[in-house]
């Protein structure tokens, strides 16, 4: 899905080889600070690298229209941001962003009890606690429908047993809609749980390249 | 001498109000006594230069020197919207701004001039200049508004337009909300302006032609016209701005650029 070659970013990301395989849920572990969101959001073309190239589905990242790869490749970011209005506005929002049809009440009604949600669609966004606004930021990612979802600590402000219960759904919604996901996470929990492919990054290198360095 | 004309003695006596005030602040301990005789001196000196150009100009009507007045003044007002930023402009931001300042002024003005005033010859500067300085100076501060709203909402709500990036918006529609602020801020003043008209207060113009003698019902008219083309002018201005201004802060990959907020910097 990803093939990301020599890629470099200021002092922050030093990749020379990496591949992030198409379907199931890869992880990516490592310290706070060290690059992982940076990379997250270099996959979501939010960030080009200073040098470098990440081929996305075969196709160099630079020769994507950079809206047209976002709505492939959609991405929710650590800190859950919440649109004004209510919240079925913030679910609706999303789908406009992408240009995609309005879903109908009891889809958006579905989404949230599918996340463990028990609030109305018409809460205002701004009531909701912290792990309230992560799961309707999660769902409003989900209901665009892309082919690849970037997470980033999408389970941050859920008790544990929450996480889990999501992370698997989640999961099993990857696997049966064929979709890729890629969650940057804390949780060694969710890591020996659900990563199917983990990658740690170390101080902006990924950690087999930056031991064999170190070998060197 | 015209009854209503102003002699230097009269005009001299209404220096009394700024003696007044010199008076007051010294008084009352505020150091203010340099600024305000700074500005009085340089409102007088300004003036009176204004006065001389503009009595030749007059005298001796000419196309290139009404152009080159208005390409003079509308330069200071876009100069001085760069003054008036709050935040860093970067050099993509001070194009845009220039262009909307140039195509709506422009465009407004050769409407007004030519279709509502039917001014003859067209570079009359007796009409044009004051007309101008009318439109370019309410322009001037719409804009002025619309650029600052646009800086600050780029600037606190960067996360919304990120969240929006990431689902796959494009730049317009994920600047949506603080566009449309950019636009309701800038045009508000104006929009406002027109609600206390004649009640609040007696605007300059209109002022000016009556104390000149014209009849009010007279002065009434060019006011309200002027008013028209004051409210097109900065609409059509801060429309064109805000429409292209929001490019500034995004890079040819749909990314948002860094905003430096140290405006020495710039």
């Amino acid at each position: 899905m990803f093939h990301i070659q020599n890629l470099k970013y200021k002092d922050v990301l030093r990749i020379k080889e990496l591949d992030i395989p198409e379907g199931g849920l890869t992880c990516i572990i490592g310290e706070s600070g060290s690059g992982k969101t940076t990379l997250l959001k270099m996959l979501n073309h939010l960030i080009s690298p200073d040098s470098g190239d990440i081929e996305v589905m075969g196709r160099s990242v630079f020769k994507w229209n950079p809206v047209q790869l976002r709505r492939k490749i959609a991405m929710l970011s650590q800190s859950p941001v919440m649109f004004q209005g209510t919240v079925r506005d913030n679910l609706l929002i999303g789908l406009h962003f992408a240009e995609k049809p309005a879903a109908p009440e009891d889809k958006l009604a579905e989404m949230l009890k599918w996340l463990n949600l028990h609030i109305s669609l018409d809460a205002d966004s701004e009531s909701l606690s912290g792990g309230e606004k992560q799961r309707v930021a999660l769902a409003r990612v989900l209901l665009t429908d892309p082919a690849v979802l970037l997470l980033d600590e999408p389970s941050s402000a859920l008790d544990e047993e929450t996480a889990r219960a999501i992370l698997g759904k989640l999961k099993d919604y990857g696997d049966s809609q064929k979709k890729t996901i890629i969650m940057v996470t804390h949780s060694s929990d969710l890591v020996r749980n659900f990563s199917e492919n983990t990658i740690k990054i170390e101080r902006g290198q990924f950690a087999e390249e930056a031991e064999k360095d170190a070998q060197q | 001498m015209h009854s209503n004309d102003l002699t230097l003695w009269q005009l001299a006596s209404a220096y009394v109000f700024i003696l007044i005030l010199l008076f007051i602040v010294k008084v009352k301990g505020i150091h203010r006594e340099k600024e305000i005789l700074i500005s009085s001196i340089r409102m007088t000196i300004q003036l009176i230069i204004v006065g001389y150009i503009l009595a030749y100009v007059f005298a001796n009507a000419h196309p290139l020197f009404t152009i080159l007045i208005l390409i003079f003044m509308l330069s200071f007002a876009i100069y001085n919207i760069y003054q008036r930023a709050k935040l860093p402009l970067s050099p993509a931001l001070k194009k845009k701004i220039a262009l909307s300042m140039a195509v709506g002024v422009t465009a407004t003005l050769v409407y007004f001039v030519l279709v509502t005033l039917s001014v003859s010859p067209w570079y009359n500067p007796r009409y044009v200049i004051p007309i101008a300085g009318m439109i370019i100076g309410n322009t001037m501060t719409g804009v002025s508004l619309g650029v600052n709203t646009l800086l600050e909402g780029m600037q606190s709500k960067r996360s919304l337009v990120e969240t929006a990036l990431m689902l796959g918006a494009a730049p317009g529609e994920a600047s949506r909300p603080i566009i449309n602020q950019a636009f309701d801020s800038a045009m508000l003043p104006t929009i406002n302006s027109m609600v206390g008209m004649g009640i609040v207060f007696l605007p300059g113009m209109m002022t000016g032609q009556i104390i000149g003698g014209a009849s009010p019902l007279m002065a009434i008219r060019y006011q309200i016209a002027v008013m028209l083309g004051i409210v097109g002018g900065a609409s059509l201005t801060v429309l064109l701005f805000v429409q292209i201004g929001y490019k500034a802060f995004f890079n040819d990959r749909y990314q948002l650029k860094q905003i430096s907020t140290d405006k020495n910097k710039a």
